[in-house]
């Protein structure tokens, strides 16, 4: 698929981000570059592949569900950009 | 003890075990070389020297520690591992302000050991990039020729390395980001095995490929800095729960390289090989045979599609991973914040650069609706059968070698208009990340046209660091030493 300037827009709006209509000229040529290597993939039939998501081969373990206090707040609220003392603060919401 | 800096760490670990050297001499002579050296090539983001003196004096005090194998010895950190007390920015404007308040476990690791940590290194913005040009900071030179790049994205830590401004450094390697600065700098780089050394600390970037490692001057020196930082981390879930070897008892022990079946994949080797790298790896090649390797002709079948599986699972992990700077907890927050959404979008466009915006776009785009299969999940796959490449390879040799770049380190400015270019000179290191197994560069020489250092790079199975790092001790010990960099 042609990633058109117009559909650069759309991908930065759903990552978050704010692009002009030159970088979004630019990023969508880049973007149509890259994927279309990419798309040297599709030469190869998958059909019978199970996905590799990890080179982990062990199974995951769970530590046990208790209460602990690793950091204190104000170490945890240092490098916040607003904070009250207490809490994070943001935007008004509602 | 001003010229401390020509020693290997193992050396100047033996001088201060021996109290023959302070640690304060130690670190002295590294903050001396740091400032005469980091004017050209601006290697460091941050130098913690005051701290580290004040360290050094009061381990003096005490007295050289035979239970802490790194006392004393000065190394540098890539920013992208967490420090406590030390700014920890990724090499990005968003994270420009941001101290951690826990070390990285592989840090934790290294200051229990003794090692003094002198600073953080200089990187190509979230470890996106090959070049060290992607840092939002500055551009780190190469010190055999600061008209070309160091390599990246662990750029500032090899520079470091080579330019002696420290006895080793902690690199990470996403796509061959310790291999391939290490190549382009002429020292050794090692990527562990995924799981080998926790990634707790390490700021995500692509989680199922990201590791920590050492970047050395010696072999010698990645086997004890991998000694330090290797085992398990209950707190970190990819660790592996596995003993951790004697890496260093592996070291000095080989003359010869008899009974060692060393793989060549007919895929490294051709088309795309510069020549004088060509020419430097096959040096060494013909090197191993004369000290008893069989040199075995092996496959890497879907080596050509390692590039577009390895960028397809990257950014789709970047681009969850990097969702997490959004300018509430930590990290820039824009000025213009009248609602929540707009402070999100405004602080990431202000604080990411344009690489890491491409990489996440790209990401989110693989990741949409509609098109998960078509790239990520069909990446899944072709990652299965890269593997098993590998896997199948590693049943014929006991290790396997190839180049580790294409070219030896291109000037500066020369690929950062095309990033596909730039994606493409990772052809040699990218499909071990993926496989999850270790690899070492190795310098072999100089190219005889650029006069640029190059790498020889030894894969190895899961978790076979010990006889990796002693078959690349055996062909260094036999190898010509390279020079001193320029810059010294």
């Amino acid at each position: 698929m042609k990633i058109s300037p117009e559909k650069a827009l759309a991908i930065a709006t759903l990552s978050r981000l704010e692009i002009s209509p030159e970088q979004a000229a630019g990023l969508s040529v880049q973007m149509d570059d890259i994927l279309g290597y990419m798309d040297k993939l599709n030469e190869l039939d998958t059909s019978s592949i199970e996905p590799m998501y990890t080179p982990v081969e062990q199974p995951g373990f769970l530590r046990e569900d208790e209460v602990r206090k690793d950091f204190e707040r104000t170490e945890i609220l240092r490098n916040a950009p607003e904070t009250d003392g207490e809490y994070f603060i943001v935007p008004r919401i509602v | 003890m001003s010229q401390l800096f020509h020693h290997s760490l193992t050396e100047v670990r033996d001088l201060l075990r021996a109290g023959e050297v302070t640690a304060q001499e130690a670190t002295a002579s590294c903050l001396e070389r740091i400032a005469a050296t980091e004017p050209r090539l601006e290697a460091l983001l941050h130098v913690s020297g005051e701290e580290a003196l004040s360290q050094a004096e009061a381990m003096d005090k005490k007295g050289p520690d035979a239970a802490r194998p790194l006392w004393g010895v000065p190394v540098i950190i890539k920013d992208v591992l967490a420090t406590v007390g030390m700014p920890t920015t990724c090499g990005s404007r968003i994270l420009e302000n941001f101290v951690p308040v826990y070390d990285a476990d592989c840090v934790t690791r290294l200051k229990d050991a003794g090692a003094i940590i002198l600073g953080k290194a200089n990187m190509d913005e979230f470890a996106m990039g090959s070049s060290t040009e992607n840092s939002a900071f500055k551009v780190t030179k190469n010190p055999w020729d600061t008209s070309r790049v160091p390599g990246g994205s662990s750029g500032g830590s090899a520079a470091s390395v080579a330019a002696g401004q420290c006895f080793a450094s902690i690199g990470t390697d996403t796509g061959g980001s310790i291999r391939q600065p290490a190549s382009f700098c002429g020292i050794v780089g090692l990527k562990p095995s995924y799981g080998r050394v926790s990634r707790r600390g390490l700021i995500a970037y692509g989680s199922s490929l990201d590791q920590a490692g050492p970047m050395t001057r010696t072999v010698a020196d990645a086997a004890e800095i991998l000694q330090v930082i290797a085992g398990h981390d209950p707190k970190d879930s990819t660790s592996v729960n596995a003993p951790v070897p004697d890496y260093l008892a592996a070291m000095g022990q080989g003359e010869s390289l008899k009974g060692l079946r060393l793989g060549l994949p007919e895929q490294y080797w051709g088309e795309g090989l510069s020549a004088e790298v060509d020419a430097a790896c096959r040096s060494a090649v013909e090197l191993a045979a004369s000290l008893g390797a069989e040199i075995v002709p092996v496959s890497l079948p879907h080596t050509e599609y390692a590039i577009a599986t390895y960028y397809i699972l990257a950014m789709a992990e970047a681009s969850s991973n990097l969702a997490r700077f959004d300018g509430v907890r930590y990290g820039r927050r824009s000025s213009q914040t009248q609602d929540l959404a707009t402070m999100y979008t405004r602080s990431r466009s202000e604080g990411f650069g344009e690489e890491v915006m491409r990489r996440i776009m790209l990401g989110t785009y693989v990741l949409s609706a509609g098109y998960y299969d078509a790239y990520y999940r069909k990446a899944a796959q072709v990652r299965r059968l890269i593997r098993q490449d590998f896997l199948n390879a590693l049943g014929q040799c006991d290790l396997i070698c190839g180049p580790a770049c294409p070219t030896t380190a291109f000037a500066i400015g020369e690929n950062t208009s095309d990033p596909l270019q730039m994606y493409l000179t990772d052809i040699f290191t990218i499909s071990l990340n993926l496989s999850g197994l270790p690899g070492l560069s190795l310098p072999v020489g100089l190219g005889k046209d650029t006069g640029m250092p190059v790498g020889l790079q030894l894969f190895a199975g899961n978790m076979e660091e010990a006889g990796l790092l002693s078959a690349a001790q055996t062909l260094e010990t036999h190898l010509p030493k390279l020079p001193e960099p320029p810059l010294a």
